[in-house]
């Protein structure tokens, strides 16, 4: 239970790490986008170019993104799969009522790299930012919805508490579950139904534990006169650095390089 | 031959990543039946992963326990019939408490046992007893007793299952003064009229002192000592050493001791000391 890895944020000292959380949103937001514009082989491989030059700069082994590409394969295969068979056009290919054809496979190729990219690109921002970082960004990207009376600060701070207290739940999960085993509770054997009447037993004092918890923070909270986001200051202030400016210069240029593929190699391919 | 028997014991957490930690380190040692034995050690010092490993919640990276002469691990699929005849009782275990009434949280224990309906109810109310929880108690949800009321019902649920070993991780922890020394009887005596195995695993030197009869001390992953309690607690120089302290009153005699006084070294109780001292002064003709 324990060696779940929630939030997934892995420390490291590269430049991606050090960037502003705030430009890194952004840019993921640009580049997602990006990726679903790109229209021709030459610019889809350029945003895999661009992708696999940030997974490299990020410092983060390999391994962990392979794990969270393990994930999604089942899915990028159905999609391809899919793509594939029900191309429209000439078929280079039939068998029955399986026919494969250009516009099939091209389909599916970039549905397939596609996926691939995006799940590297949001991996790279929640491997190198860590939760805190990345909700204090959020909170700064969404300021300006106060104008519509949204609770950004309010938002922000639920986000905050709920990662913080995965951790523990699971902690307390664990602990819980270990108890009940102590008493001879069977949690491995037996049918799906009894299977999920074993899980009252955990579930029970879990959510018991979890109201405690929340009870109790809320009071704390208020001890120290919490009051909501109005008037706050922060103890670490967002600042943009020299870096961030280049990297934003960068996430421009990917943009305008997409934009000069689709529109001057419209027929490469 | 003992009872249980611990050889080599040793456990890794996380073993082959980097947040590898070893919680026990080669330990052995032996529990008779009817052994009162109080396990002792700084926090982290192993404690809980120890106890964990004797009810099969945590199977050894290394070494063996047997129970009666078999390996508890022998059969994996059977580790269930080990926790029922080592039971368990966990730290805080009021957050484990989850059945409409107390009297079926009880029963939680004994029913995956598959005893009969009669023989759970027998169980359920000679468990109450034994922890001091009324018969009118039983009919309530759990969540509505007292603190001290909740941790008597969980330890209850555990002693329903009338196990041969009975582990209690800090049963007394945040119990007010009265609530521990009640606890600490009703343990006690449990323990005497069925003259079943305990093991308590406490920070508080005095109620080892008070009830067991021989105490572990646990250092740094490794059992640093295993005997009598009056000879583990004579020895307040090596324990300190640990982090640890004797009871009060065996350091106050070890002082007078010290002092010059013909007392005897590793006395527990107040009782005892009254009398030694009480001994002495009406040798001394001063009484």
């Amino acid at each position: 239970m324990r060696d779940i890895t929630l939030g997934q944020y892995f420390p490291a000292d590269s430049v991606i790490h050090r960037l502003d959380p705030r430009v890194k949103i952004l840019s993921l937001i640009a580049y997602i986008v990006l990726i679903f514009c790109t229209f021709n082989f030459i610019s889809l491989a350029f945003m895999a170019a661009v992708v696999l030059l940030i997974v490299l700069l990020s410092k983060v082994p390999l391994k962990m993104y392979l794990k969270s590409l393990k994930v999604i394969i089942v899915i990028v295969v159905i999609t391809s799969m899919l793509n594939l068979l029900y191309g429209s056009g000439e078929p280079i290919f039939q068998w029955g009522f399986i026919k494969v054809t250009w516009e099939g496979i091209k389909n599916a190729i970039f549905v397939c790299v596609r996926i691939i990219c995006l799940i590297l690109f949001s991996s790279v921002l929640t491997f190198t930012t860590s939760p805190t970082d990345l909700t204090d960004a959020l909170e700064r990207l969404m300021k300006p919805l106060t104008i519509f009376h949204v609770k950004v600060h309010e938002i922000a701070m639920m986000m905050t508490i709920a990662l913080r207290f995965v951790p523990t739940l699971l902690e307390e999960t664990d602990k819980i579950m270990a108890a009940q085993k102590a008493r001879g509770a069977d949690m491995e054997s037996g049918s799906l139904i009894t299977r999920i009447k074993a899980l009252v037993p955990i579930l029970v004092p879990l959510f018991v534990s979890a109201f405690r918890r929340a009870y109790e923070l809320a009071v704390a909270m208020e001890c120290r006169c919490y009051r909501g986001g109005e008037g706050r200051t922060r103890m670490k202030q967002l600042h943009l650095a020299g870096r961030d400016y280049i990297s934003m210069i960068f996430t421009l240029l990917v943009i305008v390089g997409v934009i000069l593929m689709n529109t001057f190699l419209k027929f490469a391919v | 031959m003992s009872l249980l028997s611990v050889k080599d014991v040793s456990f890794v957490y996380s073993q082959k990543t980097p947040f590898e930690h070893t919680a026990v380190e080669n330990v052995s040692f032996d529990v008779d039946q009817g052994d009162f034995i109080g396990i002792i050690g700084h926090t982290g010092s192993g404690k809980s992963t120890l106890v964990q490993m004797l009810n099969g919640l945590l199977k050894p990276t290394s070494g063996s326990i047997t129970l009666d002469g078999i390996d508890i691990w022998d059969k994996p699929k059977e580790i269930r019939k080990i926790r029922f005849r080592v039971g368990l009782v966990f730290q805080y275990p009021e957050y484990q408490l989850f059945e409409e009434t107390v009297e079926k949280d009880i029963s939680f224990g004994p029913m995956n046992m598959g005893l009969s309906e009669e023989e759970i109810k027998d169980r359920v109310h000679s468990a109450a007893q034994f922890v001091g929880l009324d018969t009118e108690l039983l009919q309530k949800s759990p969540f509505d007793l007292s603190g001290g009321e909740k941790r008597r019902a969980a330890i209850a649920g555990v002693i329903a299952m009338d196990p041969d070993i009975l582990i209690l991780d800090e049963p007394c922890a945040g119990l007010d003064p009265l609530g521990r020394d009640v606890l600490l009887a009703q343990i006690y005596r449990y323990h005497k009229q069925r003259g079943n195995t305990v093991l308590f695993v406490s920070h508080s030197m005095e109620d080892v002192a008070a009830v067991c009869d021989k105490a572990l001390v646990m250092n740094r992953s490794r059992l640093e000592m295993y005997d009598a309690c009056d000879r583990v607690f004579s020895q307040g120089d090596r324990l300190s050493a640990m982090g640890l302290r004797v009871p009060q009153i065996t350091a106050i005699v070890d002082d007078l001791i010290a002092a010059g006084f013909p007392l005897h070294q590793g006395t527990l109780t107040v009782e005892n000391a009254v009398h030694d001292i009480t001994e002495y002064m009406k040798k001394e003709g001063r009484l």
